[in-house]
């Protein structure tokens, strides 16, 4: 007899992104009864952060973090049966699942866990091969074929989707580590694979990328950062994370663990659906596109939200490459100035400092000036009727930017005299000078699926 | 001031509409793609949805961000969640790791969006 497929299935998010809430995967794994412990570590921009570690380091790449949270949770894991679908492997995948395993072992849960490592996402070393083959990598805001900053690319990741973290819970991982694998896939593959879903179920597909969408920026669905109602919902500092209950049919429901903070409302799961939205029709991942303007909400009983009727459609033929390039150096410095005449003693230190920019023949391209306080949330919007005569304090906020290092590194320097050479009344300089930093840009481009090859490898601990 | 001015010139006569601020019929959450930020509109209540599909157009939030993103605004409606989703092109300055702004990547243009203000019928 075949066995039948789980009715349901308990995916808990558990990291929203890096730098989240260490207490949160904790929290999952113990407040309730789960199968799935997802965690998303990946911006667009860490990856380039991740390849310089691993430039450095051979050994690193990865999101650190992610290995004292698995010695916390293994023991629990490896005891309740939970699996973890992880994205934390970054640039380094191997030494990522390297770092867990010898965790493992040092908790003596040998034999208790099966790690899977999916990479094939990493094109840096293949960038020439594609070029010269004519794949141009063209980028998708501009238009600009990658060649023109080539020489400058420090790390290039096409998104994977959720079918090789599938292929690695199918070869009996109960951790998967990956590099680049979209956030929603970490979500969609244990649906996938508990349901037994087809590479063609595509209502179904692009229901389980809707639930991963909905869970990956992990509270901030469940109450945190939610504008209805915001003095109103209970508990944030004890806030509970999301789980999907998903069931074969695509239908799921968004919950957290009883006793927990925060809310499961309709209105806070459409905030958290329009976030990051580009056109609502077309949500494409690498597992096919899922149609925003199809999802139903339900509120079925308190922090508990029904969401139905999701349609998909078919997969395009390219994967969406994320390219990191270095493009130059910024700075940013800041003065507090106090009543009276805050924000015009601000707006005159900050004429003075472009003068000596100016006169010091310093070229930037670009020079922004923001007025904490004033205008530096919604700019001019925020002006009209503040009263901006009588403010207790303003913040003189002014970055640069240049291809130049020596531009911005003497701008640094000229932040500081202000405090006894400028306008008076000021403070808040105790941070010391401020520090170039160098600018490593976000250049998205597309490639055929086909020259993109997913590896997956399954090692007992 | 600036309500009363625009009630007058919208009615008229300043006697057949009435100036509503979006904060109180709708709420948002905003973020970023590039240089280019994202807002998504939620109506409060359902029957509000209309009033935001007819009244906060693409050209409407343009004129309200004008000085604020250097390139075109778009809007889609998503009538299933009573919610409009905009895209504000060039609003960035550059967008990511290369904007100077406090808010590199888009978090309060919602908020920014909700000081709009409505002249509807009385």
């Amino acid at each position: 007899m075949k066995p039948q497929p789980a009715p349901t299935v308990r995916i808990a998010a558990g990291q929203g992104f890096w730098g989240d809430w260490l207490e949160a995967p904790y929290r999952q794994v113990t407040g309730g009864p789960i199968d799935y412990l997802m965690m998303d570590y990946l911006a667009e921009v860490t990856m380039s952060i991740l390849q310089k570690q691993k430039s450095r380091d051979p050994s690193l790449g990865y999101a650190k973090d992610f290995i004292p949270s698995m010695e916390r949770i293994l023991p629990i894991v490896a005891q309740r049966g939970i699996k973890i679908t992880a994205n934390a492997g970054g640039v380094n995948p191997r030494a990522c699942a390297q770092a867990v395993a010898e965790t493992a072992r040092r908790l003596q849960l040998g034999g208790k866990v099966r790690i899977g490592v999916v990479t094939g996402d990493d094109l840096l070393g293949r960038l020439d091969g594609l070029l010269a083959r004519g794949h141009e990598l063209k980028n998708l805001d501009t238009g600009r074929p990658l060649s023109e900053v080539r020489d400058r690319v420090v790390s290039a990741n096409a998104y994977l989707g959720a079918w090789p973290v599938v292929e690695a819970l199918r070869g009996g991982a109960n951790i998967v580590v990956t590099g680049r694998v979209t956030d929603t896939g970490l979500t969609l593959a244990p649906m996938i694979h508990t349901f037994g879903w087809r590479p063609d179920a595509w209502d179904l597909l692009a229901a389980g990328t809707v639930a991963g969408h909905t869970i990956e920026c992990g509270a901030q669905c469940s109450g945190g950062n939610c504008l209805v109602d915001w003095e109103g919902i209970p508990d944030l500092a004890n806030v509970g994370y999301p789980i999907v209950e998903a069931s074969a049919d695509g239908t799921f429901e968004i919950t957290k663990h009883p006793g927990t903070g925060g809310r499961i409302s309709v209105a806070g799961v459409k905030e958290q659906l329009v976030y990051e939205m580009g056109n609502p029709a077309e949500y494409i991942t690498p597992d096919g596109i899922a149609d925003f303007t199809t999802i139903q909400l339900e509120q079925r009983g308190k922090d508990r939200v029904r969401v139905s009727g999701v349609r998909g459609r078919p997969a395009t033929d390219k994967l969406k490459v994320s390219i990191g390039y270095f493009y130059g150096y910024k700075a940013v410095g800041t003065l507090v100035y106090a009543w009276p005449d805050a924000y015009r003693k601000a707006q005159a230190a900050d004429r003075i400092l472009r003068q000596r920019l100016a006169d010091l023949g310093l070229k930037f391209e670009a020079v922004l000036t923001e007025f904490v306080g004033v205008d530096a949330t919604h700019g001019p919007l925020a002006r009209a009727g503040a009263p901006l005569d009588q403010l207790p304090e303003v913040q003189l906020r002014i970055g640069v930017r240049s291809p130049d290092k020596a531009a911005v590194d003497r701008f640094t320097r000229e932040i500081a005299p202000l405090i006894l050479n400028g306008p008076p009344s000021v403070t808040g300089f105790a941070g010391g000078r401020p520090k170039p930093e160098e600018i490593v840009a976000y250049w998205p481009a597309l490639i055929d699926k086909r020259m993109v090859e997913p590896c997956v490898e399954v090692v007992d601990v | 001031m600036r309500r009363r001015a625009k009630a007058v010139k919208g009615g008229g006569g300043g006697s057949r509409t009435r100036p509503v601020p979006l904060v109180a019929i709708a709420h948002a959450r905003s973020g970023d793609k590039g240089d280019t930020a994202n807002v998504g509109l939620i109506a409060l209540k359902p029957e509000y949805y209309p009033i935001l599909v007819k009244h906060v157009t693409a050209a409407r939030v343009a004129r309200h961000f004008k000085g604020m993103i250097s390139g075109p605004v778009e809007r889609f409606e998503l009538p299933n969640l009573h919610a409009l989703n905009f895209l504000l092109h060039g609003a960035l300055d550059g967008g990511g790791t290369i904007s100077l702004k406090t808010d590199a990547q888009g978090k309060v243009f919602s908020t920014a969006l909700l000081r709009l203000e409505l002249d509807l019928p009385k």
